[in-house]
């Protein structure tokens, strides 16, 4: 294959990087296997269970139907991206933990990440309106009614609406 | 790793019309929640991609001098939306794309990519079709505007020629001047589903608001391409702003499609269905426009 290889920079998690990347291959791919983000799920991998989520300026997408080879230039955070310098919590992390939102944990990175978009636009959705921006993911567990509520108190709280 | 045969990445509207000449052979890969998924599957493994997703020039909602709304092929889904001109002069196109699919695949998907793969029960594929958009296509010969009803050939074929990409989806003042539309999608889930059926009505009322100036109704997934309804169309044109006449346009439609029997509905559901929307669209839309049934 002609031109399989290309040099590949972008920003991830705060930091400017630069690796050769197969063309081929999806930026699920390209997190998990050259950069040890196994925070990044393959779940379906068609772009249905929302496990492989990435923020990519600012906006979540299903990684493992978006081609590395378009990170180029972008800014790409993952759930590594959302902890501080010492490994410590953000508080969408720490409100998981507090609901039980977590089961089995495979879709909570891709949930928290989709999270992290909508508490950054700092509105206040109703019920409803959260419950379809959060509609992208599949917990197999089934702990809904729990990674709801992570992000409405965390929502609220960031709103002073909520100590 | 995709199975794909060979990447080409268009740096520029000239540079994907060259690719286009160059590699004929090749799909044209956009967001890719269809290309990459069918590639995935099977069903175009092997296959040569050109990538136009980088080329943001083609992203963004204006408004043209002429006023037309101008939408450039690449806007995603969410960002349609999201656009101050789409809420203001066609919300329905914006309610519409966000029943696409889930968050992530509004976020990735593009308008152009939704009309180019041909598939009727696309959630644009109605709402475009009752608003009489126009496709803008580039290529080596320069700007081809295509009527959207003429840009859908068959189920799944569209009419791009060789060296061509669609650059942008245009909607003229005409058609969206004083008019306000509705879209209802009838599917099994509110996520992450494909419509049963889509139905999407316009309406123009006179200014007393008592008498249907213009509607325009299109369905998705009611025959192999998207289609408009002319003969409700011309049932209720001119008419009064009365139920009766609601229900004489809604049943209608009738004539118009042709919805098949498939695993997801029997064609007496579809039809069922078609004849509730039509009239449930009209009665929003009419009220939008200040109207009431």
């Amino acid at each position: 294959m002609e031109n399989q290889y290309k040099l590949l920079q972008f920003n991830l998690n705060g930091k400017d990087v630069s690796c050769m990347i197969d063309v081929r291959m999806s930026l699920t791919d390209l997190l998990r296997d050259e950069f040890r983000l196994t925070s990044v799920k393959k779940g379906c991998e068609v772009g249905e269970c929302g496990a492989c989520t990435v923020l990519i300026d600012g906006e979540a997408f299903n990684s493992c139907i978006y081609l590395a080879a378009w990170a180029e230039g972008k800014k790409v955070r993952t759930l590594e991206g959302l902890t501080g310098p010492d490994g410590e919590l953000s508080d969408i992390q720490q409100a998981f933990v507090d609901e039980a939102a977590i089961q089995c944990g495979f879709c909570s990175p891709g949930f928290i990440l989709t999270a992290a978009e909508i508490l950054e636009t700092g509105k206040e959705y109703t019920d409803d309106e959260l419950r379809k921006l959060l509609s992208g993911h599949l917990c197999r567990c089934t702990g809904y009614e729990n990674i709801f509520r992570a992000v409405k108190k965390t929502m609220l709280r960031r709103l002073g609406k909520l100590d | 790793m995709y199975d794909m045969s060979a990447y080409y990445e268009a740096r520029s509207v000239d540079d994907a019309v060259a690719l286009r000449l160059n590699h004929p052979e090749a799909d044209i890969i956009a967001g890719g929640s269809d290309v990459l998924v069918q590639m995935r599957e099977g069903k175009r493994a092997g296959h040569a991609l050109i990538s136009i997703y980088l080329l943001d020039e083609l992203r963004g909602v204006s408004l043209e001098d002429d006023g037309t709304i101008r939408i450039g092929s690449l806007t995603s889904f969410s960002h349609i939306t999201k656009h101050p001109i789409i809420q203001e002069k066609i919300g329905v196109l914006g309610e519409a794309v966000d029943m696409v699919g889930g968050p992530q695949i509004r976020n990735i998907g593009t308008i152009g990519g939704n009309t180019c793969n041909g598939v009727t029960s696309a959630d644009s594929a109605s709402t475009l079709h009752a608003w009489e958009a126009v496709i803008e296509l580039t290529g080596p010969e320069g700007i081809r505007l295509v009527p959207i009803h003429d840009f859908y050939l068959r189920a799944g074929k569209v009419d791009i020629r060789p060296g061509e990409i669609e650059t942008a989806v245009l909607i003229p003042k005409e058609s969206w001047e004083n008019t306000k539309g509705y879209y209802f999608k009838y599917a099994m889930r509110n996520a992450m589903d494909i419509a049963t059926t889509g139905c999407s009505v316009n309406v123009r009322l006179s200014p007393d608001k008592k008498t249907f100036e213009r509607v325009r109704i299109a369905y998705g997934v009611a025959a192999p391409v998207p289609v408009r309804a002319p003969s409700a169309e011309a049932a209720i044109n001119g008419k009064a702003v009365t139920m009766e006449n609601a229900e004489k346009f809604a049943l209608a439609v009738l004539q118009d499609i042709n919805p098949r029997d498939s695993w997801r509905a029997g064609k007496a559901l579809r039809q069922h269905v078609a004849v509730e929307l039509a009239k449930r669209c009209l009665i929003e839309a009419t009220r939008r426009c200040g109207g009431e049934l």
